[in-house]
């Protein structure tokens, strides 16, 4: 009995240590984390961006094939997509884990780069890119957008350059007797005439709300020139100040009056671009990474010949001027820390080759030098790289210097304000608000 | 039986791996979370204790007031149409329909099997008002009214939501409170038609007291989800127009996971349990009381 009761015993203790053991393995492989850390070299050219933007991933895909196939050979381009929406979710819980991609998309506002910057897991991109001999490969004015966007560093690479301006439609234009607006009640003036003749005067997406919301920068910069959201920043004025939400009355009263269409809030960013380049709208303020779309032919109904370029026009008695262009380097891109030679040999290929891939096949203007010269595709590529050429001074966007949360409510608040369901004034203490909460 | 079960030991070996699984994957991160709510930061920053800053926070921020309202109005809105809609289709399946019902009951079912997403862009579809005019706005159009923007103002994207959530559900509470009916015995619906009960009559005094318990089951079960709503509200409105149909659920995500404020994410989450637990309470205090005694 007492020889069955001590096996007995032993036995359970097998089971419970079995138990144990188990449950040990378990924790472990819940708090281990993936087990791609920085620590070990890396396996693939990995890249993370967002479903929106097809022009780097496009640009380097080719590479892949022509310029870097050596490289591609040594460490195979991934390219990950996620949507815009989702990204910061994305790259928030990547860097918890340390499992970031040797190259991502750095979040949707610069305070999220900032922020995966400070925390050391963003390389110091002139630093790396001087040690790899090919700093000059960058357009200097690149590098001053880069700086003023990110805390003074480089942070990202410039796999676009662009400046932000109003696409029109030359062809509704001249049939509507319509001449190129140089200020904003003409501006307004053209959108009612279109309206009257029944054209969508604007196409904007209201589902992502940044193109709403680069209407009121637009008019901060026109009307109190090019401080006023840094001013802003530093606490010496506040969206709720009058002459702020001036600048949200007057883009919330394009709205009021039906300028953008019937049911802004729904529209998203390829409805937006659909809208503007089948014709169905006059006129889509937008950044010139659009040279890509307008390139397509296949997206381009009305022809590239069709389309033209202006700037954001000036507010009469303001303080900025028109040739100061809202300026930045696209989606953020950058280069985690986990580096190593082989991912050094493909960033100088980018670097040498990005340049004159990205122009010659998609238009896109980036802020690498062009290798090789490049014939521009249409004529509205040859004027917007000579806007950027002539271009004196860049500004920033609405949310430029926003924190990641006021960003959010003011992209998410930008519909209810053009389709009425939100007063101007709502809008922008809305916007205060989160700007000073935490 | 009696002996293994006396064991304590035997107890400890039959209980203990479940224990341990349990704790390890509800219990572990449940107080982990709690533990964040004492803290700021987030993974990129690391985290810092910052005491009851986080609770003084939430009593005081806005956005939560208005996240806890609309939880609640939807909460209250979606069990209500859910649970109703369910047991009127129960009744509808067992006293009309009775052997012929198989083929409603599986049609009714469906949209429960479909993925959420799928159901929040037919309904996107449905109500949309441009670029192309939705099959409801053309129907307004046609009988004289103008399209409405249905998610561009908070009161008709509420409402557009609890519609598809009740319509995406309510099969389900159907079936369920199916199972509840053809339990009551047919003497007892027999001897009470034969003293003279029909129709309301039957249903107010014989069949809903004997339904009760399922009736409150699914009523737990709904209120419970819907305090807890996410994919629906993300798939058919993301919380818009401005964050007016933004629940708990989607602001804690927001705060932890856009916004990178961990601590201050934790917190909600708290309430968010707190909340569950204290509706589960009332409901179960409310389903003890035995209606036939009234």
């Amino acid at each position: 009995m007492n020889t069955d009761s001590s096996a007995a015993r032993k036995k359970g203790r097998l089971a419970a240590l079995t138990a144990s053991t188990a449950a040990l393995a378990l924790f472990t492989a819940a708090c281990g984390g993936t087990g791609g850390g920085s620590a070990s070299a890396p396996k693939n050219f990995s890249y993370l961006t967002v479903n929106e933007n097809s022009t780097v991933k496009t640009a380097l895909g080719t590479l892949s094939k022509g310029r870097c196939a050596d490289e591609h050979k040594a460490l195979p381009l991934k390219v990950e997509s996620v949507p815009q929406s989702g990204l910061d979710q994305k790259l928030q819980l990547l860097a918890g884990q340390d499992a970031l991609p040797v190259q991502f998309a750095a979040g949707n506002a610069p305070a999220l780069t900032e922020q995966l910057y400070k925390s050391g897991k963003i390389a110091d991109l002139e630093k790396e890119l001087d040690k790899l001999g090919v700093l000059d490969r960058v357009e200097p004015a690149a590098i001053s957008t880069i700086k003023a966007l990110y805390g003074g560093k480089m942070q990202v690479l410039p796999y676009e350059y662009n400046i932000e301006g109003i696409f029109y439609n030359k062809k509704i234009f001249a049939e509507n007797g319509i001449e190129v607006p140089g200020t904003w009640s003409e501006l307004t003036a053209a959108a009612a005439r279109l309206e009257a003749k029944g054209t969508q005067p604007f196409s904007a997406s209201g589902q992502l709300g940044w193109p709403l919301t680069r209407l009121i920068s637009g008019y901060l910069y026109r009307s109190l020139g090019p401080d006023a959201l840094q001013d802003v920043k530093d606490g010496k004025a506040k969206l709720t100040d009058p002459a702020y939400v001036k600048a949200a009355r007057q883009v919330a009263d394009l709205g009021k009056k039906g300028y953008f269409g019937k049911g802004v809030g729904s529209i998203d960013y390829d409805t937006s671009f659909n809208q503007f380049l089948t014709g169905k709208a006059a006129m889509l303020y937008m950044g010139s990474w659009a040279l890509t779309n307008i390139a397509d032919p296949k997206q381009n109904t009305v022809g590239a010949d069709n389309i033209g370029f202006m700037p954001f026009p000036a507010v009469t008695g303001g303080k900025g001027s028109v040739d100061q262009y809202p300026s930045n380097v696209g989606l953020g891109i950058t280069l985690g820390k986990n580096t190593d030679a082989k991912t050094g040999d493909w960033v100088t290929c980018i670097a040498e080759n990005y340049g004159s891939t990205a122009l010659k096949d998609q238009g896109s203007i980036s802020g690498f030098k062009t290798s090789t010269d490049v014939k521009d595709a249409n004529e509205v590529t040859g004027q917007v790289r000579k806007t950027i050429s002539d271009s004196k001074q860049n500004v920033l966007w609405f949310e430029a210097l926003f924190s990641t949360k006021a960003t959010t409510v003011s992209q998410t608040n930008a519909a209810g304000l053009v389709s009425g369901s939100m007063s101007p004034k709502q809008f922008m203490q809305t916007v205060q608000d989160a700007l000073s909460s935490k | 039986m009696h002996r293994v079960l006396g064991d304590r030991r035997a107890v400890l070996l039959l209980l203990g791996p479940a224990l341990l699984v349990y704790s390890l994957i509800m219990l572990v991160p449940t107080l982990w979370s709690l533990g964040y709510s004492f803290t700021s930061g987030n993974t990129i920053d690391g985290f810092t204790g910052n005491g009851l800053d986080n609770f003084h926070r939430l009593f005081t921020d806005p956005d939560v007031r208005h996240a806890l309202w609309f939880t609640a109005k939807y909460a209250v809105a979606v069990t209500v149409g859910q649970v109703v809609a369910g047991y009127l289709l129960a009744l509808l399946y067992v006293f009309f329909l009775k052997k012929a019902s198989a083929l409603i009951r599986t049609l009714v079912f469906f949209p429960v099997v479909l993925p959420t997403v799928a159901v929040g862009l037919l309904f996107k579809n449905l109500f949309q008002v441009g670029p192309q005019t939705g099959p409801v706005n053309s129907l307004l159009n046609a009988v004289g009214i103008e399209s409405i923007d249905f998610f561009g103002s908070s009161g008709h994207a509420f409402w557009v939501l609890i519609g598809m959530d009740i319509w995406r559900s309510m099969g389900f509470y159907a079936v369920l409170l199916f199972a509840g009916l053809v339990d009551i015995p047919d003497e007892v619906l027999e001897s009470a038609r034969l003293d003279g009960a029909a129709g309301l009559r039957l249903i107010r005094h014989i069949v809903l007291p004997m339904s009760f318990p399922v009736l409150m089951s699914s009523l737990i079960f709904s209120i419970n989800g819907t305090l807890k709503a996410f994919d629906s509200i993300i798939a058919l409105t993301n919380g818009g127009p401005g964050n007016s149909t933004s629940p708990l659920t989607l602001y804690m995500f927001q705060t932890s996971f856009t916004y990178g404020d961990y601590g201050y994410g934790s917190t909600i989450a708290l309430l968010l349990t707190i909340v569950c637990l204290l509706v589960t309470l009332v409901v179960f205090r409310v389903s003890r009381r035995d209606l036939t005694k009234d």
